[in-house]
């Protein structure tokens, strides 16, 4: 089994005095996908935010590649390959999809890479590069969520995370995303994946955790969450 | 880059050869109000990076443009002052002499506005909408009150005796500085970090931009050439008092970026124009049907009706460009 590339060890995290994450431990092998799900306000984004360097920790420790990166600024983070598409396709609307894809590769500086990154992204994503001028607020829900993981991509990450990739989107378009992060994950990069969308994401990944009112409740391999009757019960809807 | 400058050079021949214009052929009065209107360009387009593209609202820039103001016209101007320790009135050469110390003078001034942007800039960009218009606001206010009681630059009377250095060569040689900087900086990693921010800024941290370095740098560019329209301000009317700094000043600008589009450089240009000679055109009308006031009426009811038909502002955030005027020509090609 090949050694953690992520690891979050008894992480406290507070707004204020609110208790958001209480305790939360969990760990991202390399080369895997691993979801993260639950309800609203469960948590979920929070963890991300604290793994990225947006939050701090209060106590516990967050560690990425074996070392401590609780005081480590988010730009340096990104610079070392620890990367976030932000929730709700957090993309700039008013630049255009080149930009934006562009705007990826900000922590980069190696010119002829960040060129081949970004016709790589174009074959990956045909509908970007059909769209490249265009503005990406102009860009339909799913495209939108393709251009944000495009752009993720163009800073070279090692680990991806992504927030509710699912979110706000058609059925044939989540498919479409899936199969996307499959791919990704085909090539080398490790994903930590937060989702609403249970099944889905169950289905897509290797192992997974439940988190409910910032406490890790579940977790195992997602097939055998897939079957697991709290899960169900919870979380897929059935009985 | 080497575009860029090679804008920069043919600007700066331009605004030589529109000042040996203006001052041939152009009557006093109206040339005054171009070179207001350049003062207005510089003004706008800096507060464009600040408000337009990086989307942080300040409404300080009238603190900015009161500091290079006098900073600049202090290093200029020969100053006499009441000693107290030989009981008379002293004169002090002014530091900076000459039409050749204008620039140095000019300098300084945008570098000491620059140095109180990065002052202001760091605890209050922590702050976001309403309240760092506040903040900002409170800034413009101190500075105004703070000349007011310093007796040293005149108080409430202000400095008189500003040497006539910027004339419309002068004004428009940094109007293309500015504008030239501005639009190398729009096409720059550096400028579309900055939009960024603006249009998501949450993506931009996690994209490895540090945000709140970059705004400060937007405030702190946006101060100096502030800065520098203060300085030439103060050397076109020779004389300034803290009343010319106030809140309306700032609120002007705001308003000039707000007509032309709010991160458009096309719009803050044109808006910083239509603000700076409407209500002197409109005094010529005021006078022939006889209304006094009517100017300021009209003046309202025009932006009120830009906002309501055009809330965008002229340009929204699109440039005038060879494209634009194709597609907004009769006859041009969709």
């Amino acid at each position: 089994m090949s050694k953690p590339i992520l690891e979050l060890a008894d992480v406290n995290v507070y707004y204020g005095a609110i208790h958001a994450l209480k305790g939360v431990s969990l760990s991202v092998r390399q080369g895997e996908v691993v979801t993260l799900i639950g309800a609203n306000g469960a948590g979920k984004t929070t963890t991300l935010a604290t793994v990225c360097g947006l939050m701090r920790p209060r106590s516990g420790t967050v560690r990425y590649g074996g070392e401590d990166i609780g005081k480590v600024p988010t730009h340096q983070l990104v610079a070392r390959g620890l990367v976030m598409a932000p929730e709700g396709r957090g993309i700039f609307p008013a630049l255009t999809v080149e930009e934006n894809l562009r705007l990826g590769a900000y922590a980069r500086r190696d010119k002829p890479g960040i060129e081949k990154d970004l016709q790589h992204g174009f074959e990956i994503f045909p509908r970007l590069a059909e769209r490249r001028r265009q503005r990406g607020g102009t860009l339909s829900g799913g495209e939108q969520q393709m251009l944000a993981i495009a752009r993720a991509l163009m800073s070279q990450p090692k680990l991806l995370l992504l927030d509710e990739p699912s979110l706000g989107l058609a059925p044939l378009i989540v498919q479409t995303i899936f199969e996307t992060i499959d791919q990704v994950n085909k090539q080398g990069v490790t994903i930590l994946l937060v989702e609403q969308n249970a099944r889905i994401a169950l289905k897509h990944s290797h192992r997974a955790y439940v988190i409910e009112s910032g406490e890790i409740s579940i977790e195992g391999e997602s097939a055998a969450l897939l079957d697991d009757p709290r899960v169900k019960a919870a979380y897929l809807g059935e009985s | 880059m080497l575009k860029t400058l090679g804008i920069l050079a043919a600007g700066i021949a331009v605004a030589f050869g529109f000042g040996l214009l203006v001052d041939n052929a152009v009557p006093p009065f109206w040339a005054l109000i171009v070179n207001l209107c350049g003062v207005s360009i510089i003004l706008a387009v800096s507060l464009n990076v600040i408000n337009g593209l990086t989307g942080q609202f300040s409404l300080g820039h009238a603190g900015f443009m009161a500091i290079g103001a006098y900073v600049s016209a202090y290093f200029t101007t020969t100053l006499r002052y009441f000693d107290p320790e030989v009981a008379k009135y002293v004169s002090q050469q002014p530091l900076f002499d000459g039409v050749w110390g204008f620039a140095p003078a000019l300098l300084v001034g945008g570098l000491a506005a620059a140095l109180a942007g990065l002052l202001v800039g760091i605890p209050t960009l922590r702050l976001k909408g309403d309240y760092l218009a506040i903040a900002t606001l409170g800034f413009g206010e101190i500075v105004a009150i703070l000349l007011t009681n310093f007796k040293q630059v005149g108080g409430s009377k202000g400095l008189t005796g500003i040497p006539s250095y910027a004339d419309t060569s002068w004004i428009y040689a940094f109007v293309a500085i500015c504008i030239a900087f501005s639009l190398f900086f729009q096409r720059s990693t550096f400028g579309r970090a900055l939009i960024a921010i603006r249009e998501n800024e949450l993506a931009a941290e996690v994209m490895g931009i540090r945000t709140a370095r970059m705004k400060v740098m937007a405030f702190v560019y946006g101060a100096f050439f502030a800065g520098l329209a203060g300085g030439l301000y103060a050397h076109l009317f020779q004389t300034i008092n803290p009343g010319n700094f106030n809140f309306m000043k700032s609120v002007e600008v705001v308003v000039m970026l707000v007509l032309g589009g709010l991160g458009s450089l096309t719009g803050a240009i044109v808006g910083a124009i239509i603000l700076t000679v409407l209500p002197e055109a409109l005094r010529d009308l005021e006078r022939e049907i006889a209304l006094p006031g009517f100017r300021m009426a009209l003046y309202a009811l025009i932006l009120i009706l830009m906002m309501i038909f055009r809330p965008q502002g002229i340009f929204g955030q699109r440039e005038l460009s060879l494209k634009l005027l194709r597609r907004i020509l009769p006859g041009g090609r969709k």
